[in-house]
């Protein structure tokens, strides 16, 4: 065969590779001068994926037609070693002045690692800054105090008639709109339907609570009003609104924190005090 | 030429030549399911690549940033300078967007590789004697996937992303004791610190994939030491390994693999829209996007949080919050249960032996039903963390559908672990060859557990008969070289020794290795390879032309529907009244 030079079908399976390699340096081509001429990610993509499937193709041929394949055999030796290998390299380990040997200052060696090992543990505790409230004390606290003024996404003081009876306004603390744990919601409910009195309190059927569900923590955005309950959209668990925020359906087990709330002399909604559980996600000292 | 220079030159400084000839004709099996961990590998190196172009544009910070440049709707909004960055990464920055989708599409593929691999490992019993070591590190890399999948989706500091985030927080700060002080280690701080983005990214970019690689070089390290094992078969045996040469014909192939990853993820990345982070806004504490769902392979425990009851309970005044044992017990188990495996199974089955023949999936009926079990429950839950997309498509209450997935996650395991069990156990008894020619009574037969079956697991029994007439060892002198191959005239295979050797004893002893107790001749030279039938030549070319064919037709159809979907979208957020309301709560920081 190889006296013949090669036969026909290396001469096709030649041909086709170079056409592969050929269509893989025009998809390169096509790609810098898409770059070139400002960009589009989709001719960007094409391009490149044509380049790399040339190359697929025109290297898989070459693999398959031009270069033996398949049915080699190589011996394995396994992994049960001679007995005699096996025992002398334990004996080496464990000859009579080898360090395993002795039992006491390996014993102190360990005393030692040990030591050191949990020293090293020492400086992760600066993962969280020691300025910082503890992390239970933390999760309780919110911003939400006596005297503090709720504001709308905006920053705006809400006045109670800001409050429609059909919607949720998310409210804040003053100048925390970004704070994690503290986003509530009021809205305006008919106080003779409470099955359950808001654990907050209410001002004529305004009530306010905390946005974060109590089963992950996600804001609990959607309010259906005919039902007056709320939905998670994370894992969709809902609360009963009516009956102090209950959790009615889906993986919550615990209801809605309350905001204790007052119209202040400036006409605007005041918190009275922090909310009546900490909000979000429960742990292991959530009252 | 030059490389024949090239390679004499570095022989004479380094004597690489016995090792190099050693690895170029290194062996490995011609299975599909082999090529599993080279996607896994190389969606690694992929990721790689891409990810470090994207820190040079990434920003990782949460410190506030004006955005300005081509995305009108963020123009002069003040964001987080991670997202800003993001957004100017995907508008702004030329092959920018094209980098940044191929990369998280490449994260899905490498998680999809590695589980696709581990089921493969798992079901054939790869996992045992010797190669336990390697099936730790493997798990282990699976973990470190996942970890890191979800730092770098939770990288951009959008608001999916966010929400996903404060989830896990919650779910770490579920645990018993040292849940909250764990929580703010990592975070420094109560969710969201300003210390979260930069701690992530460099978890993201520098120590897991440091581990990464790490782990990596020790598990092919390992694997070169113990070689593959292979599927059984004739001529196959627990002391050889038959397949395809590393040079030239693996080495080729394996590039080929690659470059076809590369087209594969470069198209999506191109023309698939994946992560349009621009469009789910920056993360607020008060926003939520609705419906929201995970990167695929945080799903199935997205689905535990949603179907688990709402049940927790009080220890000493003390609370186990609900979201802990789908969270964190639930993915304890799966890891443990995981990393156990091997070890369980040999203390059920006392095999202490080495393997190095791999096991059909049927040889092993509980292990099948285990893992085919196992795999639909995890599936089930991936399913229920779109609960509330499928009620909407098909209409029904959310709650009826979750009451019936939490019946479904545990009867269709169940159900689909103990069919697994009985076909394998009726494919192992019977003489049906494949599934489709079980018959009734075989299954029959399988329900009924007194008939001890066969001894199925005693790979050596694969080892040659010793009597067999047909088999024998040819050995032939070729210039200063020796070879030597196998034949078995019955069932009409030749293997040939993966490499010439210097002396006939050396041949000799690699032949009696490989095939121990199987009589040795010498044969005067190689016979002449027959040339491939033109019908045969002529078959694979059009076959390859039509699947060329179908691939482009595919990858246009794709392109249509994509550009549709796109305009659909742009329609749809023109009028959408939650698009208006975000805005209208999101615009007014201050
Ligand atoms: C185990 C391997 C890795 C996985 C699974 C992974 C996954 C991801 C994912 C899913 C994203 C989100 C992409 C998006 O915004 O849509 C991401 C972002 C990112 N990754 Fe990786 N990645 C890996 C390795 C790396 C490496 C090695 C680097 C760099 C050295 C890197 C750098 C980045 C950067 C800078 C971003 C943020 C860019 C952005 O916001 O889009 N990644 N990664
Ligand atoms: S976070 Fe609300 S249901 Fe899970």
């Amino acid at each position: 065969m190889s006296a013949r030079g090669p036969s026909a079908t290396e001469r096709a399976a030649s041909r086709r590779i170079v056409a592969a390699f050929g269509a893989s340096a025009a998809g390169a081509v096509g790609f810098a001068v898409t770059y070139a001429q400002g960009g589009n990610t989709r001719w960007e993509g094409a391009c490149l994926a044509v380049a790399f499937a040339g190359l697929a193709v025109g290297l898989a041929v070459w693999a398959r037609r031009l270069v033996p394949v398949g049915g080699y055999v190589e011996e394995h030796e396994g992994f049960t070693p001679p007995p005699t290998e096996q025992a002398m390299t334990a004996a080496e380990l464990t000859a009579p002045d080898s360090p395993v040997r002795r039992r006491g200052l390996l014993a102190a060696l360990g005393l030692a690692l040990t030591a050191l090992g949990a020293a090293a543990l020492f400086p992760l505790r600066s993962l969280l800054p020691f300025d910082r409230a503890r992390p239970e004390r933390a999760l309780k606290d919110t911003p939400w105090g006596p005297g503090v003024r709720l504001v709308d996404a905006a920053g705006r003081p809400v006045r109670p008639q800001d409050v429609p009876a059909d919607s949720m306004v998310a409210v804040f603390p003053e100048g925390h709109v970004d704070t994690g744990d503290a986003p509530a919601f009021a809205v305006r409910l008919e106080p003779r339907r409470f099955s359950r009195p808001p654990a907050g309190g209410h001002l004529d059927g305004l009530v306010v609570w905390s946005l974060l569900c109590t089963h992950a923590g996600c804001p609990v955005r959607t309010y259906l009003k005919g039902t007056a309950r709320v939905l998670c959209p994370c894992h969709q668990s809902s609360f009963d609104l009516l009956a102090g925020a209950r959790p009615v359906a889906g993986p919550a087990a615990r209801a809605l924190p309350g905001l204790p709330i007052e119209e202040g002399p400036d006409g605007f909604l005041h918190a009275t005090g922090d909310f009546t559980a900490p909000p979000g996600a429960g742990f292991w000292d959530s009252p | 030429m030059i490389t024949d220079r090239l390679a004499r030159a570095l022989d004479d400084r380094l004597r690489l030549s016995p090792i190099a000839r050693r690895a170029m004709a290194k062996v490995f099996p011609d299975h599909w399911s082999f090529m599993l961990g080279e996607l896994a590998l190389y969606s690694f190196v992929a990721l790689l690549l891409t990810g470090v172009y994207l820190t040079f544009f990434f920003d990782a910070s949460n410190a506030d940033r004006v955005y300005h440049g081509e995305y009108a709707p963020l123009e002069g909004r003040t964001t987080s300078a991670a997202y800003a960055s993001t957004v100017r990464l995907s508008w702004d920055v030329r092959a920018g967007l094209l980098i940044r989708q191929t990369h998280h599409w490449a994260a899905l593929v490498f998680v999809a590789a590695i589980v696709l691999h581990l089921a493969r490992i798992f079901f054939t019993g790869a996992f045992r004697k010797p190669r336990e070591l390697n099936f730790l590190i493997g798990v282990t890399m699976l973990t470190l996937a996942l970890a890191n999948g979800f730092t770098g989706y939770s990288l951009p500091d959008d608001l999916l992303s966010g929400v996903g985030l404060r989830i896990l927080t919650s779910v770490v700060q579920s645990i018993p004791l040292v849940g909250a002080w764990l929580a703010a280690l990592a975070l420094g701080g109560e969710f969201p610190s300003d210390a979260m983005i930069p701690r992530m990214f460099v978890t993201h970019v520098l120590l897991v994939p440091a581990v990464l690689v790490a782990l990596i070089s020790l598990h092919l390290g390992i694997l070169v030491r113990q070689k593959h094992s292979q599927f059984p078969g004739p001529g196959r045996t627990e002391h050889n390994l038959v397949g395809s040469r590393l040079w030239p014909s693996y080495t080729l192939r394996s590039l080929a693999l690659f470059a076809w990853l590369l087209a594969v993820l470069f198209a999506l990345g191109g023309l698939v829209q994946i992560n349009p982070v621009w469009l789910y806004g920056p993360f607020e504490p008060a926003q939520a996007t609705s419906p929201a769902q995970p990167d695929w392979y945080v799903a199935w425990g997205d689905g535990a949080l949603r179907l688990f009851p709402s049940w927790e309970f009080r220890i000493a005044g003390h609370l186990v919050p609900a979201a802990f044992f789908p969270g964190v017990v639930l993915g304890g188990v799966t890891f443990l249960a995981l990393y156990a495996w091997p070890f369980a199974e040999r203390l059920r089955t006392g095999d202490r032996r080495q393997h190095h023949l791999l096991d059909r999936p049927r040889d092993h009926p509980v292990r099948l039903g285990v893992g085919v079990g196992a795999l639909t429950f995890y599936a089930v839950l991936t399913v229920a963390a779109g609960d509330d997309i499928i009620a909407r498509l098909i209409r029904v209450p959310v709650y009826d559908l979750l009451s019936l997935f939490r019946v479904l996650v545990f009867v269709l395991p169940l159900l689909a672990g103990l069919v697994a069990f009985l076909v394998a156990r009726a494919l192992r008894r019977g003489d049906a060859a494949g599934v489709g020619e079980l018959t009734r009574a075989d299954l029959r037969r399988a329900a009924h557990r007194s008939v001890r079956p066969p001894e199925a697991d005693s790979g050596e029994s694969e080892t040659p008969a010793r009597d067999r007439p047909g088999e024998r060892i040819e050995l032939w002198p070729e210039g200063d070289l020796w070879r030597w191959r196998y034949r078995d005239e019955d069932r009409q295979v030749v293997f040939p020794g993966s490499r010439a050797v210097r002396s006939e004893e050396e041949a000799a002893s690699a032949a009696r290795l490989a095939y121990p107790g199987v009589d040795r001749v010498v044969v005067p030279g190689p016979p002449p390879a027959p040339p491939p039938g033109p019908v045969r030549v002529a078959l694979r070319r059009w076959g390859r032309a039509a699947a060329a064919g179908s691939l482009l037709l595919a990858a246009l159809l794709d392109r249509r529907r994509d550009r549709r979907r796109q305009e659909r979208e742009r329609a749809e957020q023109a009028s959408s009244p939650e698009a208006a309301d975000r805005a209208s709560t999101g615009g007014g920081r201050t």
